[in-house]
């Protein structure tokens, strides 16, 4: 008598065939939902690239040329003389940059002082800093506009750079009161023993240690101050003080009776404009992510 | 070296309120002069004609009359602001979530996946706008090129009444990584076991969704939604450059109306009954999603309503 395994039974080895087939299936099925996706949102940047690099005569063509032939670098040299875009990058580095330092060192110390000393009304002055959140900057616009219009501010940097040095935004301050809530005490109370000052243990001990929270923070301001239209837009007229976003506002503007001529310049220029923002993302992903998911802030 | 002297003598107590002042000084002078001062500033200018060059001038309710019974541009921009509101936050919502439960599996690349949809959210401004202007061109844009490849004859978008607001509406959608990226870590939170016990008990795949995914993400999606509301109310960039409000006022978003207001008619008094209102329906708003928030948003360690 021959003994044999009965049919019925499958062996592990089908098993396991089974179990990656059905895995399988199930990765193909998801991958394909997700690549017409991917495509309908890369799509945008490479119909911009590919305008930026056509020849003039070529962007009003249908059907289209995707790949731009011949490819014109020198539309990106045109779109950057045609106007001091230099200077505009300057202007809009340097507001940047001082927006960034002012925020960064109010809200830490605002924040420090929420976080780690006593005194009298402090939870009162936070409960406050709390209710102005939500608060929509349209409500305190007039009066703060004709407060920088009677100092003399209007059509200079300082209306744009000023906020950022009195407390910065309150979420951010909020943000890393709570960060730093989470930094045990008896550091603060063994540099106290010390004979270190608060000011030492702000500048000592907290200021490193909330590190990654200060670079998710800058990020988002650098965004912020970097896209800016609206305030730019209210506080800035004279032309040698105009920002990035200003100037390519403009460049529409120059363009607006003759609809559409030098698309290919406009998108040259719209790409060096977003250029930087690109740059961070893909060299601080993780910390870009990471700051996304903390703070629950959408670019 | 009096003050040194009499700093000396006070109390640490007194010393660290001292200090707890400094250090909070920027945000109280910030407070004073850019948030509260013109908060009080703004509500009684709302009350006063006021083009700046004479002084404010007391017309009583006058502004706020005006507003909901004889300015037919008040209207439209509240219908355009909500009519966004109704669709790009809940659908928007809805893609962020199904995106990233497709993103949430273990696929080959995925990673690259996550930044492909996550990369238009790093962009915006005006470089965005232009891009978009672009791409809905009547004849030459992006979409129309697409569409006239399946034979549909697409509209003229930005030029077109009716069909400039869904344009912005189908632009916002290609934003939608931020939230995507949320709902990725709030989907990567939910327990494993939930799912489990969810499948012991005989759940498919469906109602693992009702029972354990939606509740659990509902915290997530409610600060989104809030959020999502409150952004309609201050959109601005897109509606300056791409259409300045038009054609006709099909576009006119109420911070746009309210910027032009103030900045192109000097009507100072008039955008600061406009600002007040936009604060009170965005407090209304915000409230009515708070109220009912205990029927939708599950909170572990409270109990449902």
């Amino acid at each position: 008598m021959q003994l044999t395994k009965p049919r019925t039974l499958p062996s592990q080895r089908t098993l396991n065939f089974r179990k990656w087939f059905r895995s399988f299936r199930f990765k193909t099925i998801i991958t394909i939902l997700i690549i017409p996706g991917a495509i309908l949102f890369i799509a945008p940047f490479l119909w911009m690239v590919s305008t930026s690099l056509k020849d003039p005569k070529l962007v009003f063509l249908m059907p289209p040329q995707l790949i731009p032939n011949p490819v014109l670098w020198d539309n990106y040299v045109r779109a950057m003389t045609r106007l001091p875009f230099g200077h505009y990058a300057m202007n809009t580095i340097q507001i940047t940059v001082l927006c960034l330092i002012g925020h960064l060192l109010t809200a830490s110390t605002t924040a420090y002082g929420f976080a780690r000393l006593r005194f009298p009304g402090r939870d009162f002055l936070f409960i406050l800093l709390i209710s102005t959140i939500m608060l929509p900057s349209q409500v305190t616009l007039i009066p703060s506009f004709l407060i920088f219009r009677y100092l003399g501010w209007v059509d200079t940097f300082k209306p744009l750079i000023v906020p950022d040095w009195l407390g910065g935004v309150p979420f951010t301050v909020f943000l890393l009161r709570q960060f730093i809530s989470t930094i045990p005490i008896e550091m603060d109370e063994a540099a106290k023993m010390e004979g270190a000052s608060f000011f030492d243990i702000y500048w000592r001990i907290i200021l490193p240690l909330i590190k990654p929270a200060l670079a998710a923070v800058s990020i988002f301001v650098f965004l912020w101050n970097w896209n800016d239209f609206f305030y730019a837009v209210i506080y800035i007229n004279s032309q040698d003080k105009w920002t990035l976003q200003l100037a390519l506002n403009a460049i529409r503007r120059n363009f607006a009776d003759r609809a559409f001529v030098e698309m290919e310049i406009i998108m040259a220029a719209s790409i060096v404009v977003m250029l930087p923002c690109l740059i961070i993302f893909f060299t601080a992903q993780r910390l870009f992510i990471q700051g996304i998911v903390f703070t629950g802030i959408k670019a | 070296m009096k003050i040194f002297s009499s700093w000396n003598k006070l109390n640490f107590m007194k010393k660290e309120a001292i200090w707890g002042y400094l250090f909070i000084m920027p945000w109280i002078i910030g407070f004073l002069g850019l948030r509260l001062g013109p908060m009080i500033a703004s509500f009684f200018l709302s009350f006063t004609e006021y083009a700046i060059i004479s002084p404010p001038k007391f017309v009583g309710l006058a502004n706020y009359i005006k507003m909901f019974t004889s300015d037919p541009a008040f209207r439209d921009a509240i219908r355009v602001t909500l009519t966004y509101a109704i669709f790009a936050v809940p659908v928007g919502l809805s893609l962020s979530l199904m995106i990233a439960m497709l993103l949430n599996q273990k696929v080959p690349g995925v990673t690259v996946w996550r930044t492909i949809y996550y990369l238009p959210s790093v962009v915006s401004g005006v470089a965005v706008s232009m891009l978009w202007v672009w791409i809905f061109h009547s004849q030459f844009g992006l979409i129309n090129v697409g569409l006239h490849a399946i034979g549909i004859q697409g509209p003229a978008w930005l030029g077109d009444p009716s069909w400039a607001l869904p344009a912005l509406i189908i632009m916002s959608f290609w934003s939608i990584g931020g939230g995507m990226v949320i709902n990725l870590a709030g989907l990567q939170g939910i327990p494993t076991e939930l799912y489990e016990a969810a499948s012991i008990d005989g759940a498919n795949a469906w109602w693992r969704f009702w029972s354990v995914t939606i509740p659990m993400l509902s915290p997530v999606l409610f600060f989104n939604l809030v959020m999502g509301v409150i952004d309609t109310f201050q959109y601005f960039t897109n509606a300056f450059v791409m259409t300045a409000g038009g054609p006709g006022r099909s576009t006119m978003f109420y911070n746009l109306y309210l910027y032009q207001n103030a900045f192109r008619y000097y009507k100072m008094g008039y955008a600061s009954a406009l600002a007040w209102v936009m604060f009170l329906i965005i407090l209304v708003l915000t409230l009515l999603i708070f109220k009912s928030s205990p029927y939708w948003v599950y909170y572990e360690g409270f109990r449902k309503r």
